[in-house]
This record gives C-alpha cells, structure tokens and sequence, in this order.
C-alpha cells in the first residue's frame, strides 16, 4: 500500500465514522419519535374505523329489524281487521294487495290465504298460484306452531328469490295463514346500500350459511371466514368486530350483528388494506418523508464531514511544514548561539595578525631596517601571522560544516567521532566557561544510521544546554557512549544548576524556556525530541535542582544495512509524524 | 617613533591577556615607543606583579583584557580597583563582549578599547590615562602639604 491510498482510505474512513455518528444521534430519536407517534395514532385510527363501523352496522341491523316487524306488523293489522270469508274473496285481496303496494312502495309483491290443509283459498299477484299446495312447506307449519312467522329467503314454486311473512288467523278452532311475499329486491337495497370503500360489502346470512340478500359481489357464504359466526352466540344489539386471515385472501375485517331475532347474521366485511386506507397513505408518507430527509441529511453530512475533514488534513500538512520549519529555525537559532563564541574565538587570532603587521610595520619605519635581528624578527612575524591564519580557517570551517542547511541523508554514523567534533565546536565556550568535558566512549559501537546533520544538532543542543546550565565557577561535563541490548546509549550529565521538578516535564515543548526573553527559542529541546523520536530512540531527562542534569539518548543499532535503508525512504513523513507527536502530547 | 610622552617620566604598562603572541608583540611594540611594559597571561599573575610593585608605584597603567578563562576581566578590574584604587584601567574588548567593556567603565575602568587595536590609539589613551594619574596623585599630595600646613599654621 503507498503512502496516499492509505492516507487516502484514513480519509475515508474518518469521514464514514463522523457520517455515521451524526446519523445515529439525528437519526435514532427521530425514529424513535416518529415510531411511536405512528404507533399512537395507528392506534387511535383503528379505534376510530371500529367505532365507525360498529355504528354504521347497529345503525343498518335497527333498519332492516324495523322494516321485518313493520312488514309483519302490516299483514298482522291486515289480518285482525277482517274474516275470512272477506279475505277469500279474490276481489278483496286484490283491493288490498293494491293498497299495500301502494302505501308501502311496491314491497308485497302478493297476498294469499291459506287454508288449515295448505291449499291456497285465494291469491293476488303477478303468478298464478290459485290452489298450490304449501301443505310440506317450512314456512306453513312453523306459522301453525306459533303466531307469524318471516321466512328466509328462498325460490319456491315461482323460481324467483323471495321471503314470506306468514300470519296466523284462528278460525273455528283451525289455523288459517294470510301470507304476503316481500319483494327481495326491496330488502335487498336496505342491505346493498351499505357500501364503504371499493371493497366494503354487506350481506345476510341465515344460520345455515345462506344468503339471504345478493352481495355486490360473489361471497363464499358457506366456506368463507364467515363460517365462524354462523354459530357464534351473538348479543342482539352488539356489534361484534373481528379481523380475519383469510386463508386465501386478503385480511378482512368485520362487522357481525345478529338480525330477525336472532335467526340472521348482518355481516358487514372490509379488506383491511382498504379500511385502513388512509391510514396505510399516512404511513406510506411518514415512512417517505422518513426516508428522504433521512436521505437529504445524509447527504448534507457526508459533504459536511469530507469538507471538514479535508480541512483538518490541510492544516495536518500545513502544521508539518511549519514543524519542517521550526526544525530550520531551531538550528539556526543553534547557530547564532554559536556564531557568538565564534566571533570572539576568531578575534584572537585576528588581532595577534594585527599586531604582527604592526610590528613588521616598526621595525621597516626604523633608519636601518635589514640588520639581521631585525629580518629573524620580520620573519618570525609573518610565520606567527601564517599561523593564526590556519586558526582562523580552521574556525570559519568548522562553522561552516555545522551552518551547511539540514541534510536529510542517511549515513552510517560513527557516533564517537561526532562527539568529538562537537566537543571541539563548543571548545572555545568551555575554555571561558570554566567547563571540563571528560568523555568515556565505548570504541565497539554498532554500526548505525541516520542524518548527521541533525544528529550533530542533537549533540550540540545538549551540550550548549550543559554548558550553560554551568554557575560562574564551572563544572564538569560527562559523556559516555556504551550499547546495551542492541540500543546504542549516549549519557551526557552535567553538574550544573538541574532543572526545578515543576519544569521537568515541560522541557520537551516546544517554544518552553526559562532563559530570558531573546536569549532562548524554546526550540532546542523539541527538536531534539523531534529527532531521536524520528530515528526510533528515545530521549530521557533526570535533573535534581542544584546537583545537575543528565540526559539519556537511546537509538536502536540497525541489523544490517538494508535495515537502515528502510528509515531513509519515510525519512521526511516519519519525521513529520515525531514532531506532530511531540505536539500532540502536550 | 613618533610618539610623545606628554609626561616627563615614561608611563608603565602592565598588559594582561590570555594569548602569549598577542602579549609578547603587542609588549614589543608599545616597548619600541620608550614606554616600560610588563605582561600577564591571567588575572592571577597580573594582581601578583601589582602586588610585588609594591603599591602604585611601579606601573602606571593597567591593559586589561576583557574575556580570559578563570579569572575574567571584570573579575580582575574590582580586585585591582579594591587594593590600588588610583590605578587606571584601560579594557580591551572583542565584539561579542562591549557589553562586558561598558560595565567595567562603570566599575571604574579608565577607557577601552575593541580588539584589534590601533597602536597609536591605545598610546593616546596610556597617556591620557597617565596624566589622569598623576595629576590626581599630584592633588593627593597638595591636599596632604595643605592639610599639614593648615595643621602648623593654626
């Protein structure tokens, strides 16, 4: 995997995770509430379409109950209020066939009396049914046991569906019947009327399963979910409510009263899905609207999150440049710290060369000026000016190898022999600081890579820090390389002013100094961190106030070469990675 | 050489710096100009060879530099200014180190100077710094005569 699809795929990866919280704490109790809300107000629906079809049920079963006894109620008056003779009088029935028909709408469709034998005696109506027989009709002897009696709705002799309401007349000890038909189609309306919906239909069952009016469209009576309610005990006046799977269908819900006294059922039935129509619309919206701003805020996030976290990787590599450049400023800050010793050590010799000219300059102003001790002298001179040359070059370059700008590239570093050349860059500031550096090397170091000049940086760093830590009557510096567990360890302890505990742990941070305002940057020490953690070491401080200073630097001893090689392909990512640590950890 | 003594008796130098070759030329020049001259390498030598001079007799004028392991300028400025108090300071100094120059006038250094030095320069200022000297010695004297003349004259 390179370098950018991993940074890439992290990205990434961010991005999903904060997309992902946003929605799971804007999301969560957005469903939540809106579950429940759904919830109450299916609830409260489904109480409404209950309430409202147990109305409208108990409303139409008073209706036809009402028609059935008014009709009844009809023919008894008919019957009571005159004989039979009168009533076998063709004429007469007829008269009054016509006033039924037309008091009441064309709801009888005949009239008859019937003989205690079951012969009719007389009849009025569009069939010719003078003289049939209903001697084996249900009907006939279920009127003789007791007083009228409405029939279901049958065929009968005249092939058309009808139902009979029958009256008893007693007449000379023996039972005579005035029967009346009732037109089906009359009764039917008061039933086919009650439609809600496209699927709501409403039909009479009698207790065998019969239909006793003609549904809108084809009901299986007999097989049907219905079935249950044929022999159900059913309250008269109660609405019963029930929901059924039917086995093949779709889920219905229905409305079941008792009629006729018990002897019908009014079954209203309703496909769920179309009585609760509206309320399977509002949850279809509520579910959509769900989705979609669902769907919007998921959108909104996901651009949100990938600005914000294309922003925060800006400022990552923007705060790595600015660490690249903290390094730069740290080692120049090094340098000018430097140059000022420098410059004095270089106005020593300077100023001996000076002095020399001058003095050759004497001796030519005198009469003579070739006498033999004056030209050793002249000579002597310029030997001394030649000399203090050399030590001049020898400063400026010593200066110059250090001022040279970061060079990132691995070498095999030979650790001792930078000590010491950068004991003798700090040689001139121990000299007048009064310091001894005493050095105890291990000459069997492992071999190990890393950058020079940053390690000579590290190096530096401390022991300017050592020298100045120093009071006005000096001390002692000790350096020591040794390995131990394939870790190369270099001590340097001081015997200094320590660092107070408070300080401690600080030290590390940068732009943290107790040196007065434009004397320190703050830099040194973080960068040094920055480096030995960059190289895989570890740096580590004691100090005890008043007693010194020692810190310990500890660098893995690559395996081989190849091993160093791996540091130097990440050598500038790695080393951006250290220093955002050390920021981080503060 | 061109040089002139404004005094008629030729001042005493005592030159004290850490590096021998400046000393030595430095010495065997201002010598060429009839001026005695006695060296130091360390603040240490240079308040012995006071000391043997026996008071301010011997040396007129101290060349003193600035900047010198162990016992620094400063250092040696106070503790000649503690035991010869009349004796005239003159601080060589490098860049890095004029701060240190200007606190030495303020503990009573005659002048100073910035290394590499013009030798005529440094002459100009022996001089002024001797006759500073010597008038100064000179009033300590009249003062003293006066007191004993006023002491016999009451």
């Amino acid at each position: 995997m390179t370098v950018d699809t991993f940074q890439e795929s992290h990205e990434q990866s961010k991005t999903r995770n904060l997309v992902l919280t946003v929605m799971l704490v804007a999301g969560l109790p957005l469903l939540f509430i809106g579950f429940i809300i759904l919830q109450q107000f299916g609830d409260a629906y489904h109480n409404k379409i209950t309430d409202h079809l147990t109305v409208l049920v108990r409303k139409h079963s008073r209706t036809i109950d009402n028609f059935l006894i008014d009709r009844l109620g009809d023919i008894r008056v008919l019957a009571r209020s005159h004989t039979i003779e009168e009533f076998a009088d063709q004429d007469f029935l007829t008269k009054n066939l016509a006033i039924l028909r037309e008091e009441y709408g064309g709801v009888f469709v005949d009239l008859g009396l019937i003989a205690p034998n079951g012969v009719q005696q007389a009849y009025s109506g569009p069939f010719s049914l003078d003289r049939a027989d209903y001697a084996g009709a249900v009907w006939f002897s279920e009127t003789q046991q007791s007083q009228y009696y409405i029939s279901d709705v049958f065929t009968g002799l005249r092939g058309s569906p009808h139902f009979i309401v029958a009256v008893k007349i007693p007449w000379k000890d023996q039972g005579w019947i005035l029967r009346a038909t009732v037109d089906f189609n009359a009764f039917n309306d008061l039933v086919s009327n009650i439609r809600i919906g496209t699927t709501g239909v409403a039909f009479i069952l009698n207790r065998a399963g019969e239909l006793q009016t003609k549904p809108q469209f084809e009901v299986d009576s007999r097989s049907g979910p219905h079935r249950n309610f044929l022999n159900a005990n059913l309250e008269v006046d109660k609405v019963l409510i029930e929901e059924n799977q039917d086995t093949f269908g779709p889920e219905l819900i229905f409305a079941v009263t008792p009629l006729n006294n018990g002897r019908w059922i009014l079954i209203f039935q309703q496909e769920v899905s179309d009585a609760f129509a509206a309320w399977n619309t509002t949850k279809m919206i509520a579910v959509f609207l769900f989705l979609f701003w669902g769907a919007i805020v998921a959108l909104f996030t996901y651009f949100m999150s990938r600005r914000m976290t294309l922003r925060i990787e800006e400022v990552i590599i923007q705060k790595d440049k600015m660490s690249d450049q903290v390094v730069e400023a740290g080692r120049l800050a090094s340098i000018g710290e430097l140059a000022a010793g420098i410059a004095h050590e270089i106005n020593n010799p300077v100023a001996i060369m000076v002095e020399e000219a001058g003095w050759i300059q004497d001796l030519l102003a005198e009469d003579n000026p070739t006498t033999p001790d004056n030209l050793s002298e002249i000579e002597r001179a310029v030997a001394q000016i030649k000399t203090q040359g050399g030590r001049c070059k020898e400063i400026t370059h010593k200066l110059l190898s250090f001022a040279r700008k970061t060079d990132p590239t691995i070498k095999q570093i030979d650790l001792n022999e930078m000590i010491r050349e950068m004991i003798t860059l700090v040689d001139q500031k121990t000299r007048y600081a009064s310091v001894q550096i005493e050095t105890q090397m291990d000459p069997d170091l492992p071999p190990f890579w890393a950058s020079a000049t940053e390690l000579q940086q590290v190096i530096l760093n401390l022991l300017n820090n050592s020298v100045d830590a120093m009071t006005s009557s000096g001390g002692i510096i000790r350096i020591s390389t040794q390995t131990s567990d394939g870790q190369i360890i270099l001590t340097i302890a001081d015997n200094g002013i320590g660092i107070a505990e408070a300080n401690l742990a600080r030290i590390f941070d940068p732009f943290y100094t107790t040196k007065p305002v434009g004397q320190g940057t703050g830099l040194g020490l973080s960068i040094c961190y920055g480096i030995i953690k960059k190289l895989g070491g570890d740096i580590q401080v004691q100090s005890a106030k008043g007693r010194g200073t020692t810190f310990t630097i500890s660098l893995p001893a690559a395996q081989d070469k190849t091993g160093g090689r791996e540091i130097d392909s990440g050598s500038i990512t790695d080393h951006h990675k250290a220093l955002a640590e050390t920021h981080k950890e503060e | 050489m061109a040089y002139r003594s404004s005094t008629l008796v030729p001042p005493s130098v005592l030159l004290v710096d850490d590096e021998a070759s400046f000393v030595e030329t430095l010495s065997k020049r201002i010598a060429k100009r009839n001026l005695k001259v006695s060296s130091a390498l360390s603040g240490l030598e240079a308040l012995d060879k006071l000391k043997a001079g026996g008071g301010t007799s011997k040396f007129d004028v101290v060349i003193l530099d600035v900047k010198m392991p162990g016992m620094d300028g400063l250092e040696t400025l106070a503790a000649i200014k503690q035991k010869h108090p009349n004796m005239e300071v003159i601080m060589l100094t490098g860049h890095a180190t004029v701060e240190s120059a200007i606190e030495g006038m303020k503990a009573g250094a005659f002048d100073y100077l910035m290394k590499p030095c013009d030798i005529d320069l440094l002459l100009a200022k022996i001089d002024r710094a001797v006759v500073k000297k010597r008038e100064h010695e000179e009033k300590i004297v009249q003062a003293r005569a006066q007191m004993i003349a006023l002491k016999r004259g009451v």
